[in-house]
């Protein structure tokens, strides 16, 4: 009795393809919108790099943490933007989307894309205002450090999707500012790591901020272990990754 | 009131009549939906026929929005089962046939009106064009407000406007004008009518029922999760109109009382007559003067009576 009129394959009439790049497009503009995802995103790391790396007598030191807030930056905005999907539950556009064809995995696919797109500004900016501020490196340096900077963040997306999912609320920004300020203080992105105890700095080295923070820097300095950092990086996008696709998946399997 | 009313004294519809080629627009059978203890809808069976635009009346509680929440498969049932347009509600929904108009939420604060259509429409293959929708729910002068600074009514024609996109054979809407102000209600209104006469069916959720007898073909009135009656406006507003006139009369003689106008209903329990009648003066006049008839008494009848009394006329059916 229990059953809905089963029909065969539901032909649906959905645009085609995974992404819908005007669905993304009007997404990011929202985000520039919010005032509050700007400062976090955009100012605070860059008012920190005045703070703390402006201030450094070397070019080399400069540019060292120029990449560290570059990394922190990258990570609040991929966090925040995944984190949006709370907010898009709580004021029910999640429940809207339901009523259109639109695939869930779309979804998450534009949200990811909105994260990256979002996540490139602070980097952009912290590298101009490094490089005019007098931040020196090798060319390679800069390439790289500014793409992992950039493309390591999408492990803080994964992170922010979870979150998203799993805190009912509009309010999961609020939760997760000094959660990531936290993991960017383990990561060595606000103090180098050799100022803690022994101990401290093996437990920081599995903290999910690490391995995007030593790899951003690799081609300055050869900080830590190379193999560790990318084990790091994989291991936290896996255990992000499959706990937004869990969480997710129980969202969606409620209607 | 002590009197047992009618169960479903406006039956329109005649299950055996319904087998044409088209499948109806929406088909229930038996719908139980339960959160935990609560049973929310407990055997609701319905068909709306393509074209029609039915309201569906009950007081809050009474298991519309949970009804609604099936039909546009967002919720799974309990038991029972729902068809639209012949097929299951996610695929009408996947193929744009149906589409909804939901009593709050489902708004994003920081897009203006013009750009939230304009996302809405990407998920669709097919729409009808961003400035049509615009224009048809009467919005196209506020297209670039941020939502968050629309009122209530506004933002209830967005997502109007929102549903029209696919242009979809049925519309649902669920308490569409809760919170809003007498114009903005009646602006709302225009402009689903203006739609409605497009040949869409279109199905409401309300608990006015001068809301159901403007804008609807018939009403299915809803009460404790199932459909106690159904009928044209005019035969539902009769359940709710009129008085109820209650005198003692040993031995009556209720033929007496057939010549009378406006009589729409008798009963008799032991020496108690109960009239439900439009014209109660006639009838009391009539009473006192012409039958031994005593303890006459007056009383008149709201909606909620009629909720009232016909729940528990089918509750009491029930726990026989």
């Amino acid at each position: 009795m229990s059953t809905l009129t089963v029909t065969p394959a539901p032909a649906a009439e959905v645009p085609r393809g995974l992404v819908n790049p005007l669905y993304v497009q009007l997404d990011i503009r929202r985000v520039l919108r919010n005032r509050r995802t700007l400062v976090f995103t955009l100012v605070m790391p860059v008012v920190f790099y005045f703070s703390f790396g402006a201030s450094q007598p070397g070019a080399d030191a400069k540019a060292y943490v120029m990449l560290s807030f570059a990394v922190y930056g990258a990570m609040v905005a991929a966090t925040s933007v995944g984190a949006s999907v709370a907010v898009e539950r709580a004021s029910g556009w999640s429940r809207q989307l339901r009523l259109t064809p639109m695939r869930p995995a779309t979804y998450v696919a534009s949200k990811v894309i909105a994260a990256a797109s979002i996540a490139v500004i602070p980097v952009a900016v912290e590298l101009v205002i490094g490089a005019a501020t007098g931040a020196r490196m090798r060319a390679s340096a800069w390439v790289v450090g500014g793409l992992v900077a950039w493309i390591g963040s999408l492990v803080f997306a994964a992170l922010g999707l979870a979150i998203g999912y799993l805190v009912p609320s509009e309010n999961a920004m609020q939760v997760m500012g000094p959660v990531l300020a936290l993991l960017a203080l383990l990561g060595g992105l606000f103090v180098p790591l050799s100022i803690f105890g022994h101990t401290l700095q093996t437990v920081a080295s599995f903290t999910p901020a690490y391995g995007v923070g030593v790899l951003a820097h690799w081609q300055l300095s050869h900080d830590g272990s190379f193999v560790g950092a990318i084990a790091n990086l994989v291991v936290w996008t896996a255990v992000f990754g499959a706990g937004a696709a869990l969480l997710f998946r129980r969202d969606t399997g409620r209607v | 009131m002590e009197m047992s009313t009618p169960a479903a004294p406006a039956t329109t519809t005649d299950p055996g009549a319904v087998p044409t080629v088209a499948p109806p627009a929406i088909a229930i059978e038996s719908l139980h939906k339960r959160f935990g203890q609560v049973s929310a809808v407990d055997g609701l069976d319905l068909v709306v026929r393509p074209g029609e635009v039915v309201a569906f009346l009950g007081p809050n509680g009474a298991g519309k929005t949970s009804t609604i929440d099936v039909v546009l498969g967002l919720s799974q049932p309990t038991s029972g089962s729902v068809s639209v347009y012949g097929t299951s509600p996610r695929d009408a929904v996947a193929h744009g046939w149906v589409s909804a108009v939901m009593q709050s939420g489902g708004l994003l604060k920081d897009l203006t009106v013009r750009e939230t259509v304009q996302m809405t429409a990407s998920l669709f293959a097919r729409t009808q064009p961003v400035d049509v929708v615009l224009d048809r729910a009467g919005i196209t002068a506020i297209a670039d407000r941020r939502v968050g600074k629309c009122s209530g009514g506004e933002q209830q024609r967005l997502r109007f406007a929102m549903a029209l996109l696919p242009d979809p054979r049925l519309l649902v809407l669920d308490e569409p004008t809760t919170g809003m102000d007498v114009e903005g209600r009646r602006a709302f209104w225009g402009a689903i009518r203006d739609d409605a006469r497009r040949g869409r069916t279109v199905v409401f959720a309300t608990h006015y029922l001068e809301e159901a007898d403007t804008y609807a073909d018939r009403i299915v009135l809803v009460a404790h999760g199932k459909v106690v009656a159904d009928g044209t406006p005019s035969q539902i507003k009769a359940l709710s109109s009129g008085r109820l006139v209650r005198a003692t009369w040993p031995g009556a003689h209720l033929a007496d009382l057939d010549g009378l106008p406006g009589v729409d209903d008798l009963e008799l329990n032991g020496d108690q007559v109960v009239v439900h009648a439009n014209d109660s003066d006639a009838v009391a006049r009539f009473l006192l003067t012409r039958t031994p008839a005593t303890d006459l008494e007056i009383t008149a009848r709201g909606l909620e009576d009629a909720f009232v009394s016909l729940t528990s006329a089918t509750t009491s059916e029930v726990s026989r």
